[in-house]
C-alpha cells in the first residue's frame, strides 16, 4: 500500500516535472540594443506571473543569428523564437501569431514593418512577429575636428559630394587619417545607392542594376582610390564578410563615419566626452536624401511545440508598458507608431544621445519608397552580398564598373533561380 | 600468494567471458559462411562506421548536387540533374574567370592552385629545418619544442584575430616600424602582401604539428649511420642529402600528403584574417563552398555540394598519384 502510494506520488511528480519542463521555451537573441539583456527583466516578470511557463533567453552573437539560425530552422530544429533581422528572408519559418495576440493592435502599431515579415506574400494578413525596433543607418561626424579645422559643418540638405569635400578639408587641416568611412555592409551602401537614384529592386521583385547604381559605385570606388575612404574595409576584405572599423571613429582617425542608430549606446559609452560628436542628417544624392530603414523582430517559429507560450510571451512583450521599458533600456528607435509619435524618455542616455536619436528619427519621413521596397524584399540579402563582393572587386581592379553591374544582377538572378529550384 | 593467484585466475576468467559468449556465434558464422568469409565478419563493425560517417555524407552530397532549391529536406528538393555542374563549368575561357558564369569559383580554384604548392613547400621546408635544429643537442631543447608546438593548440580564429591585430593599419607591426622611423604599410590591403601573410600565418599556425612528426622521423634514423659518415669525413650537406633525406622519405611522404590535404582545406584563418580579400585575392575553394552553402542567402546547398564533390575528386586523384609514386619507390 505504502509502496503504491510512493510510486504514484513519484509518477505524478515526474509527470508534473515533465509538464512544467514542456512549457519552457527558448528565445535566441544577441546582446545589442533590443536584445537579451534589455529583455531579461520582462522575461523574468513573465515567468513570475505565469507559473508553469518559462521563457529562457539564450544570448548568442549576431553572426550566429544571421548564419547558423537559418540552417537550424531549415532542418526543423532550433529555438522556439528569436530576435532576427532578416525579416523577409526567414518568413516561411514564422509562427502566425494572429490567434495569440491582438492582431488589430499589432496592425495599428507596427503596420508597415509587419509587412516586411510577410516576405514575398503581399496578400497575407498574418502576424508573423513583433517588430522590436527601427534602425536607421546614418552619419556620425567628429565636430571637434570640424571646429579645429574651422570648416563649417554642412547643413541639412547637403549632398554626399559636399560632405566629402568638407570632410576632406577637415582631414587635411587636422592631419586626420581619413575623411570618410562606411561599414562594409550592403545595407549601408544601399542608402548611398538609392540616394543616387538606384532602384535595386523593382515592383515585381526583380533585381535592378541601373544608372543610379552605376553612378554610386563609380563615386564610391573613386573615393577609395583617392584616399577619401580607407581601403581597410571595402578594399581589403573580400566576399560577403561584414566588417566595420568603429575604432577609427573612436580614435578620431576619421571625420565622417557612416554607421547606424544601433551604434548609439556604444558611441555614448565609448566615445562619450572624448570629443564632440553628432549624428547629422543623411546626405542627399540626386535621387533623394534617404537612409535605409531596418530593424529586428521578435518572432516565433512554426516548429515550436509550445505555440501558446510563444504567443503569450510575444503578446506580453508587446504590451505598451513592457515594450516602452525595453526600448528605453536599449536606447533604440521604437517600431510602435504610438511611441514614435509620443517619443520615448531614455533615462540612462546622455543629452547628446537623445539629440542623436531624434535626428535619426527625423530621417524616417525622408526615406525613399525604394528603400522600403528593398528592405522588405525576400532576396535583399542576396543583393547586399553581391554589392559588397563585387564593389570590392572593382576597387581592386578585378572588375570594371559595367562588369560589376552585370555580375550583381546575375548573382541575384542565379540566387533567385536556385532558391526556386530551377 | 595463493590469494593473489586466485585473484589473477578470476580476472582472467572474467576477461575471457566475452570471448566465450561470442564463440558459439562465431562457430555458427564460420559453419554458415566458410572460413574464407570470416575476415568480413570481423570487419563489419569498422565497415559500418566508415559507411555511416564517410560514405553516407558523400552520397548525401551527391544527392544535393543534383537537386535544387534552398530547402534542406530531401523531399522538398526537386531533381535538376547536372545543372549545378553545368553552372560551375559554364565558362568562355577557363583561364579567364571573368568569362565564367560562376567567376568566383574559378578565382577561388585558381588561388587554391597557387596557395597549395607555395604553402606546402614553405611548410615542409620550415618544419624540416626546425625539426633538424630541434634534433640537435642544444640547450633548452624541450622549451623550444614546446614553443614551436604552441600555435597548433590555438583555435584558428584566435590565430587569425591575433595576426589581424598585428597586421592591421594601426597594428603592432606598423607600431614597431614607425617606432624605428620607417613608414607604415597597410599589409592586408594589397593582393600580394595579403597573399604572403595568408601563407605566413597558416604556416606559423600548423608548422609545429609537422615539425613533431619530422622530429620523430629524424630520431628513428640509427645513430651509427651518422657515426660512419663522420668517420668517412662526409660534409654536413652530403650527410643531409645522402643519409637524412633518403631515410626520412617515408615520414616526408606522410607529412606531404597531410600537408596538402590540410592546405586545400584552409578556411578558418583566412576567412577571419582577410575574408578572401582584397577583392578575391585570397578566397580559397573551401571559403567559396562555405559562402555559397551557408553565408550567402538564399543558401545554395546544391551548388556548394557540387563544388565540394569536385574538390573531393581532385583531392582523391592527387592522393592516388602520391600513393602510386610511393609504391613505385617502395616507400
Amino acid at each position: 500500500m505504502k509502496l503504491n502510494a510512493i510510486l504514484s506520488g513519484t509518477t505524478l511528480g515526474l509527470a508534473m516535472a515533465t509538464a512544467t519542463h514542456a512549457q519552457e521555451i527558448t528565445i535566441l537573441c544577441d546582446d545589442v540594443g533590443f536584445g537579451c539583456s534589455t529583455m531579461a527583466p520582462i522575461a523574468e516578470r513573465f515567468n513570475e506571473e505565469n507559473p508553469g511557463k518559462t521563457v529562457k533567453l539564450e544570448t548568442v552573437s549576431y553572426q550566429t543569428i544571421v548564419e547558423a539560425l537559418p540552417v537550424q530552422l531549415e532542418s526543423g530544429e532550433g529555438p522556439d523564437g528569436a530576435i532576427i533581422t532578416d525579416l523577409g528572408g526567414l518568413s516561411r519559418y514564422y509562427l502566425d501569431l494572429t490567434s495569440h495576440v491582438d492582431a488589430g493592435y499589432f496592425e495599428e502599431e507596427f503596420g508597415r514593418t509587419l509587412e516586411w515579415l510577410r516576405g514575398s506574400d503581399r496578400k497575407s494578413k498574418a502576424v508573423n512577429g513583433m517588430p522590436t525596433s527601427l534602425t536607421v543607418n546614418g552619419a556620425y561626424v567628429n565636430l571637434t575636428l570640424f571646429e579645429q579645422a574651422g570648416v563649417p559643418v554642412p547643413e541639412e540638405g547637403a549632398t554626399w559630394d559636399e560632405w566629402a569635400e568638407a570632410a576632406r578639408q577637415v582631414a587635411e587641416a587636422t592631419n586626420t587619417e581619413f575623411p570618410m568611412e562606411m561599414d562594409r555592409s550592403g545595407h549601408r551602401f544601399a542608402s548611398f545607392a538609392i540616394s543616387h537614384g538606384a532602384e535595386l529592386v523593382d515592383e515585381e521583385g526583380n533585381p535592378v542594376a541601373d544608372e543610379g547604381l552605376k553612378t554610386a559605385i563609380e563615386k564610391f570606388v573613386g573615393w577609395h582610390k583617392d584616399g577619401t575612404m580607407p581601403l581597410d574595409l571595402w578594399g581589403a576584405v573580400g566576399g560577403s564578410t561584414h566588417r566595420e572599423l568603429f575604432e577609427d571613429f573612436l580614435n578620431a582617425n576619421v571625420v565622417f563615419y557612416f554607421g547606424g542608430s544601433w551604434t548609439l549606446s556604444r558611441m555614448d559609452t565609448e566615445v562619450g566626452d572624448l570629443f564632440e560628436w553628432a549624428v547629422v542628417d543623411t546626405p542627399c544624392g540626386p535621387g533623394s536624401c534617404t537612409a535605409m530603414p531596418g530593424g529586428g523582430a521578435l518572432v516565433g517559429f512554426k516548429h515550436t511545440e509550445q505555440p501558446e507560450v510563444v504567443g503569450a510571451y510575444i503578446d506580453y512583450v508587446s504590451q505598451p508598458e513592457n515594450y516602452k521599458e525595453i526600448i528605453a533600456a536599449s536606447v533604440e528607435i521604437p517600431a510602435a507608431g504610438t511611441l514614435i509619435e509620443e517619443g520615448v524618455d531614455y533615462p540612462g542616455a546622455s543629452e547628446r544621445t537623445k539629440t542623436a536619436l531624434s535626428t535619426f528619427t527625423n530621417q524616417i519621413p525622408k526615406m525613399a519608397p525604394a528603400a522600403y521596397r528593398f528592405q522588405g524584399w525576400r532576396y535583399q540579402r542576396a543583393m547586399m552580398n553581391a554589392l559588397t563582393t563585387r564593389i570590392s572587386q572593382v576597387i581592386n581592379d578585378e572588375l570594371t564598373v559595367d562588369a560589376a553591374l552585370d555580375r550583381i544582377k546575375q548573382d541575384v538572378e542565379l540566387a533567385i533561380e536556385a532558391a526556386e529550384g530551377n | 600468494m595463493r590469494a593473489t593467484a586466485a585473484l589473477s585466475g578470476a580476472i582472467a576468467a572474467l576477461a575471457a567471458l566475452p570471448a566465450r559468449a561470442v564463440e558459439p556465434v562465431m562457430h555458427g558464422a564460420q559453419k554458415a559462411l566458410g572460413i574464407k568469409q570470416m575476415p568480413w565478419v570481423f570487419l563489419i563493425p569498422n565497415l559500418l562506421a566508415v559507411l555511416l560517417f564517410s560514405l553516407m555524407p558523400v552520397f548525401i552530397n551527391l544527392f544535393y548536387s543534383v537537386t535544387g532549391s534552398d530547402r534542406l529536406y530531401p523531399v522538398d528538393r526537386p531533381y535538376i540533374g547536372g545543372a549545378n555542374y553545368e553552372t560551375l563549368f559554364d565558362c568562355g575561357n577557363y583561364l579567364d574567370p571573368s568569362t565564367c558564369s560562376r567567376d568566383l569559383f574559378w578565382r577561388a580554384l585558381g588561388n587554391t592552385l597557387v596557395f597549395v604548392p607555395v604553402q606546402v613547400a614553405a611548410m615542409i621546408g620550415i618544419a624540416l629545418f626546425t625539426a633538424i635544429c630541434l634534433n640537435r643537442d642544444i640547450r633548452g631543447r624541450g622549451f623550444f619544442r614546446s614553443i614551436f608546438f604552441f600555435p597548433v593548440m590555438l583555435s584558428p580564429v584566435v590565430v587569425a584575430l591575433t595576426w589581424q591585430w598585428i597586421l592591421q593599419r594601426n597594428g603592432a607591426l606598423n607600431g614597431l616600424l614607425t617606432s624605428i622611423g620607417l613608414n607604415r604599410v597597410n599589409w592586408l590591403v594589397f593582393p600580394d602582401s595579403a597573399f604572403f601573410w595568408s601563407v605566413f600565418v597558416t604556416v606559423w599556425a600548423h608548422m609545429g604539428f609537422f615539425t613533431i612528426i619530422l622530429l620523430a622521423g629524424l630520431q628513428s634514423i640509427p645513430r651509427d649511420v651518422y657515426e660512419a659518415a663522420k668517420m668517412d669525413a662526409a660534409s654536413p650537406w652530403r650527410v643531409f642529402t645522402r643519409i637524412t633525406l633518403p631515410m626520412l622519405k617515408p615520414t616526408l611522404l606522410v607529412v606531404f600528403i597531410l600537408c596538402v590535404i590540410r592546405s586545400v582545406q584552409t578556411f578558418d584563418e583566412l576567412y577571419v584574417l582577410t575574408g578572401g580579400g582584397p577583392g578575391s585575392a585570397t578566397i580559397l575553394i573551401v571559403q567559396y563552398i562555405y559562402e555559397v552553402g551557408f553565408a550567402i542567402q538564399p543558401r545554395n546547398f546544391g551548388l556548394a555540394a557540387a563544388a565540394s564533390l569536385l574538390l573531393g575528386a581532385v583531392l582523391m586523384i592527387f592522393t592516388l598519384i602520391q600513393l602510386r609514386l610511393a609504391r613505385g619507390r617502395n616507400l
